[in-house]
C-alpha cells in the first residue's frame, strides 16, 4: 500500500469521501511537478557546471553564490522572449507539438517508487506503463518538425521517428529481462527484489538498456535530432519563448526520468545502507546524469544510418540473445546462488560484445546516385 | 509499392552553425542522400585585390592579415616574399629565422583550429574546440607579445620582420615547444582513435590522388591523398632548406587521412621550433629599404607553404609605388572545388565533416 | 569499417575528459579580473604628443585608409601649426604603421582596450582626445622606451605562475572563491 493510499484512508475517516479522494491525488500531482520541475532546474545547473569542468572552463558561476540561480535568469529570460510562429507554420500543430513532448513526462514520474510506499500509483503494470508513455514524445517532436513547415526541422522530425522506434525495441527486450527476472510488472516490486542490483545480474541488459534510453532522449553520441553542426537546432528550430522553454524542459525532463528509471530497474531504485531511501534513489539518478553528461563532454554523434545501423544489427540481437540467456537462468538456475548468475553473465556479456565487435560494421555508406 | 519520394533544396549558410564563416551551400536532397551541393561564395567579398591596387607595398601588408585570419602571419610572409622578389632584396639572417618561428607557430594554431573544428563538427560538444584553443591561446599570446595583436599581426615587412621579439618570448616559446607534443599525445588518445570518430571519417569525402592533382589542390588535403608534396621541401623560400622535418602523407585520401595530416604536420611544426630557436642569429632583424619602395617593372608569382595549401601572390609592378596587379592564389578557394565530387552520394552528416576537413577559412575564399 | 577495437578508443578519450575536470579551467573573470596585455599591445586609442608634433604629416602618409586628417598652417619661426588633428578611429584597423612611421616619436598607439562607443561619431578623436591622461596611456609599440616601464604581460605558458610572475595562475578548483555581484 502506498503512502499515498494510506494518507487517503486516513482522510477518509474525517472528511467527505469525494474530497478525500481528490485531495490526495491533487497532492501528488503538486508534488510530482515540484520535483519534476526543481529537478530539472538543478539538472540544467549541473550539466553546465560539469560541462564547464569537462572542457577546461568554469561554467555559469555569476548569479547567485556559484552562479546557482543562472537556469532560473535563463528560464525567465526565455519566457520574455517574443514568440515568433514562422507564416507558413501549421499554427495548431505547431502550439501544441511541445505539450505533447512535455506532458510524458511527468506522465512518467507517476510511477516512480522514490522510497518504500512512495509512489503515486503503485500499478501493477508499470513498466508497460512506463514504455507506452515515454514513446509518446516521439510524437511530439514529429509534429513540432512537421508544423515548422522548416527543412531542417523536417529532417530532423523523421531522423526522430525512425530513431525512437528503433531504439524502443531493444528497450523493452532489455526490460523484459528484468521482469522475467522479478516476476512482475510493478515497479515497486521490481525494486524490492533487487537485493543484487540488477546491473550485476544483467550487465548486458544494462548496458542495451542504457544505450537505448540515451539514444530515446536525444543525447551524445545519438543526439540527431538537435545535431547542431549538421541541422542547425533540429525541430524546435522555429521555436522560441516560452514553447522553446517546454522543449527545453522536456529534454532534461526525459534525462531525469530516464535516470530514474535506469536507476529503478537496474541499480537498485531507492535500495541502499544507511541512509534514507530518497536521498539513496536521488544520489543515483545523479550518478546516471553525470555519467551521461560525461558521454556528451567527449563523444562525437554517430551518423543517421550508422545509428539505425546500431540499433537493429547491434543492440537488437544482443537484447534478444540477452533475453534467452536470461529466461534459460531464470528456468534452470537455482533461486539460492545469484552469485553463479551474476559471474555466468559477466562472462556471457563480455562474449557477447567481442563477438560482435568482430561481426558489426560500421562505415561506408555511400549511395549511388 | 515503392513510395513516391522526390529531391528537394536545402539551402544551407550563409547563416548556418558549421559553415565555417558565410559560405552558402544550395545542396540538393533526397532525404539524408545528397544528390548535388553548389556552393554559392561571395559573402565575404571586400575587395581586398582591388583595395591593394591603390597602396603601397607596405601599405598593402595589414591587408594581407585579412586574408586567412586564422593564419595571418603565413599570409603576411607569402605577401612580403614576393614583394622582395620583386625588388630583389636580401634579408638578414635573424628576420629569416624570425619569420621562419613565427610561420610554423603560425601552422600551428591554424591547424590547431582546423582540427578542432573538425572534431565539433563531427559533433563532440565544442570539447576538442576548447582543448585546442587553450594550447592556440599560448600562441596567440607569444603573437601579441610580439606585435601587439592577437589576430591580425602586420609583423612582417618587406625586408625583414618590423619589430625584434622581446626578451621573454624564447623562455615561453621553448616552454612550450616542450610541452606541445605531450599535449597532442593526449589529444590523439582523446578523440584520434575513437570509434565513432572512424566510423564517422574513415572512407568517407574521399579525394583520389589523380582528383587531387588535377583540381590544383594543395596542402594537407593533397597530402592526405598521397601526394607528397609540399612547397618547403619542393620549391624551398626563406631559410627552409636548413631544416629537418619530414612530410606526413596519407593514403587513402578520406576525411580521416586529412584529420591525421594535421596532427602529424603540428609535430613537424613543432621539429622546425626546435631545430629554429636554438640557431637564431644575432642581428638586425631588416633590411634598409625605402619607405615608399618603387620596385622594378615587372612581374612575380611568390608562393609558400601557408597552413591550408599553397598560397600565392601575383605581383605587377609599373615602378610606382603601388602595385599594378595584386592577385592572390587562395588555397583553400581552389581546395573547396573538390568538395562537389567528395561529397555526392554521401549523407548530409557527411557533407559537413568534408567540408570541415577541407579547412576553409571564407577571408580567404571571398577576399 | 569493422567495430574492431571493443570501445577501448571511446574508454581512453572518457578518462582525458575526466582528467581535464581535475585540471584547473582556464577561463578568467573578466571584469574582476584582467590579464596584463602586451607591453606592445596595439590597443583602442591613439595618444597624440603636440609638442613633438611638426605636423609632417608623415602619419597621414602612411595610413592604409587616410583616416589621419591633418590641418597646419606655417606660424611663425618657420614652422608648422597643427589646426586640425584627427583620426576616425572607427575606421582605423590599428595596423601601427603610422606609429612606426613617425620621426618624432609624437604618435603612440594606446594601451587601453575598454574603448567601446555608443555612436560611430565619438569614435572620431579630435586634436584634444587625443592627448596623453590618465586614462590614455601610450602602449610601447614601436616605443622601446614606454616598452619597458609597462607591467609584464601574462602568458597562459606558464599557467602554473603567479601573475605577477608573468603567468596565469589557475586555481585548481574554483569554488568558493569570490566573485563580482553578477549580472
Amino acid at each position: 500500500m502506498t503512502l499515498l493510499e494510506q494518507f487517503q484512508l486516513w482522510l477518509g475517516s474525517i472528511w467527505p469521501e469525494w474530497a478525500a479522494y481528490i485531495t490526495p491525488a491533487i497532492i501528488g500531482v503538486v508534488v510530482v511537478l515540484g520535483f519534476v520541475l526543481t529537478t530539472v532546474i538543478i539538472f540544467i545547473y549541473l550539466e553546465r557546471r560539469l560541462l564547464g569542468r569537462f572542457q577546461i572552463r568554469t561554467g555559469p558561476n555569476r548569479l547567485g553564490p556559484e552562479g546557482i540561480f543562472q537556469p532560473i535568469a535563463t528560464a525567465l529570460k526565455v519566457l520574455l522572449k517574443e514568440d515568433i510562429v514562422p507564416a507558413k507554420a501549421d499554427k495548431a500543430v505547431h502550439w501544441l507539438a511541445p505539450v505533447i513532448v512535455f506532458a510524458p513526462i511527468l506522465l512518467i514520474f507517476a510511477v516512480v517508487p522514490f522510497g518504500k510506499g512512495a509512489i503515486f500509483t503503485d500499478l501493477n503494470v508499470g513498466i508497460v506503463y512506463v514504455v507506452a508513455i515515454s514513446s509518446l514524445s516521439a510524437v511530439g517532436i514529429y509534429m513540432a518538425g512537421w508544423a515548422s513547415s522548416n527543412k531542417y526541422a523536417l529532417i530532423a522530425a523523421l531522423r526522430a521517428v525512425a530513431q525512437m522506434v528503433s531504439y524502443e525495441l531493444p528497450v523493452i527486450l532489455s526490460i523484459l529481462g528484468v521482469v522475467l527476472m522479478v516476476g512482475s510488472l510493478s515497479m515497486n516490486q521490481i525494486v524490492e527484489s533487487q537485493s543484487i542490483p540488477f546491473i550485476l545480474l544483467q550487465p548486458l541488459g544494462f548496458v542495451i538498456f542504457f544505450l537505448g534510453t540515451v539514444a530515446e532522449m536525444n543525447r551524445c553520441p545519438f543526439d540527431l535530432l538537435e545535431a547542431d553542426s549538421e541541422i542547425v537546432a533540429g525541430y524546435h528550430t522555429e521555436y522560441s519563448g516560452m514553447k522553446f522553454a517546454l522543449f527545453y524542459l522536456g529534454e532534461y525532463g526525459h534525462a531525469v526520468a530516464y535516470s530514474a528509471i535506469i536507476a529503478t530497474l537496474f541499480l537498485g531504485g531507492w535500495q541502499g545502507p544507511l541512509l534514507p531511501p530518497i536521498i539513496w534513489f536521488l544520489i543515483k539518478i545523479v550518478a546516471v546524469f553525470c555519467f551521461i553528461v560525461w558521454m556528451r563532454a567527449t563523444l562525437p554523434r554517430l551518423r543517421v544510418d550508422q545509428l539505425m545501423a546500431f540499433a537493429w544489427k547491434c543492440l537488437l540481437p544482443l537484447a534478444v540473445i540477452n533475453l534467452f540467456i536470461i529466461a534459460a537462468e531464470v528456468l534452470w538456475l537455482p533461486e539460492s546462488m545469484p552469485w553463479i548468475m551474476v559471474v555466468l553473465n559477466f562472462a556471457f556479456a563480455g562474449v557477447l560484445i567481442l563477438l560482435w565487435s568482430k561481426l558489426f560494421t560500421l562505415g561506408g555508406g555511400r549511395v549511388e546516385v | 509499392m515503392a513510395i513516391r519520394t522526390e529531391p528537394f533544396i536545402l539551402n544551407m549558410g550563409p547563416q548556418h552553425p558549421s559553415t565555417h564563416g558565410v559560405f552558402r551551400m544550395r545542396v540538393t536532397l533526397d532525404g539524408e542522400v545528397v544528390l548535388d551541393v553548389e556552393p554559392v561564395v561571395g559573402y565575404l567579398h571586400r575587395g581586398i585585390e582591388k583595395l591593394a591596387e591603390g597602396r603601397t607595398y607596405t601599405q598593402n601588408i595589414p591587408f594581407t592579415d585579412r586574408l586567412d585570419y586564422l593564419a595571418s602571419m603565413t599570409n603576411n610572409l607569402a605577401y612580403v616574399l614576393a614583394v622582395e622578389k620583386l625588388a630583389g632584396i636580401e634579408v638578414p639572417e635573424r628576420a629569416e629565422h624570425l619569420r621562419i618561428i613565427m610561420a610554423e607557430m603560425m601552422r600551428i594554431a591554424s591547424h590547431l583550429m582546423a582540427v578542432g573544428f573538425f572534431l565539433n563538427d563531427l559533433g563532440a560538444m565544442m570539447t576538442p574546440v576548447l582543448y585546442m584553443w587553450r594550447e592556440r591561446e599560448k600562441l596567440l599570446d607569444l603573437f601579441e607579445m610580439v606585435c601587439g595583436q592577437r589576430l591580425t599581426y602586420n609583423y612582417m615587412r618587406v625586408g625583414g620582420v618590423s619589430h625584434d621579439i622581446p626578451e621573454e618570448f624564447l623562455p615561453a616559446l621553448r616552454r612550450f615547444v616542450a610541452e606541445m607534443p605531450g599535449l597532442i599525445d593526449e589529444y590523439d588518445q582523446f578523440l584520434a582513435q575513437n570509434e565513432i570518430v572512424l566510423a564517422r571519417s574513415k572512407g568517407v569525402g574521399v579525394l583520389p590522388e589523380d582528383l587531387a592533382i588535377n583540381i590544383a589542390a594543395s596542402g594537407p588535403v593533397l597530402r592526405a591523398s598521397g601526394v607528397q608534396w609540399d612547397i618547403r621541401r619542393g620549391d624551398p623560400y626563406s631559410i627552409y632548406d636548413r631544416f629537418d622535418f619530414d612530410i606526413p602523407v596519407g593514403s587513402a585520401g578520406d576525411c580521416y587521412d586529412r584529420y591525421w595530416v594535421r596532427v602529424q604536420e603540428m609535430r613537424q611544426s613543432v621539429r622546425i621550433l626546435e631545430q629554429a630557436i636554438p640557431q637564431l642569429p644575432q642581428g638586425e632583424v631588416c633590411a634598409k629599404v625605402p619607405q615608399l619602395l618603387r620596385p622594378p617593372v615587372g612581374e612575380v608569382y611568390g608562393r609558400i607553404e601557408a597552413p591550408k595549401g599553397e598560397l600565392g601572390f601575383y605581383l605587377v609592378s609599373d615602378n610606382s609605388i603601388a602595385p599594378y596587379r595584386f592577385r592572390i592564389r587562395p588555397p583553400t578557394l581552389i581546395n573547396l572545388t573538390a568538395l562537389r565530387d567528395m561529397v555526392i552520394g554521401w549523407k548530409v552528416a557527411d557533407l559537413i565533416i568534408t567540408f570541415g576537413s577541407i579547412d576553409v577559412c571564407l577571408g580567404e575564399i571571398d577576399r | 569499417m569493422k567495430f574492431e577495437r571493443y570501445g577501448i578508443g571511446i574508454a581512453k578519450g572518457m578518462m582525458v575528459t575526466f582528467k581535464h575536470l581535475f585540471r584547473s579551467p582556464i577561463t578568467v573573470q573578466y571584469p574582476e579580473e584582467k590579464l596584463a596585455v602586451s607591453r606592445r599591445i596595439r590597443g583602442n586609442e591613439l595618444v597624440w604628443y603636440p609638442d613633438r608634433c611638426t605636423g609632417c604629416a608623415t602619419c597621414a602618409k602612411s595610413c592604409p585608409h587616410g583616416n589621419i586628417e591633418i590641418v597646419t598652417h606655417v606660424g611663425d619661426e618657420n614652422s608648422y601649426v597643427v589646426d586640425k588633428f584627427e583620426v576616425d578611429t572607427g575606421r582605423c584597423m590599428f595596423c601601427g604603421l603610422c606609429v612606426e612611421s613617425c620621426p618624432y616619436e609624437a604618435l603612440a598607439m594606446g594601451i587601453s582596450y575598454e574603448r567601446a562607443q555608443y555612436r560611430r561619431g565619438d569614435m572620431v578623436l579630435s586634436k584634444d582626445a587625443l592627448l596623453l591622461s590618465d586614462i590614455r596611456r601610450p602602449s610601447g609599440y614601436a616605443r622601446p622606451k614606454v616598452e619597458v616601464t609597462l607591467p609584464k604581460q601574462t602568458l597562459l605558458v606558464y599557467w602554473d605562475k603567479d601573475r605577477e610572475e608573468g603567468g596565469q595562475k589557475v586555481n585548481f578548483l574554483t569554488l568558493s572563491k569570490k566573485r563580482g555581484r553578477g549580472v
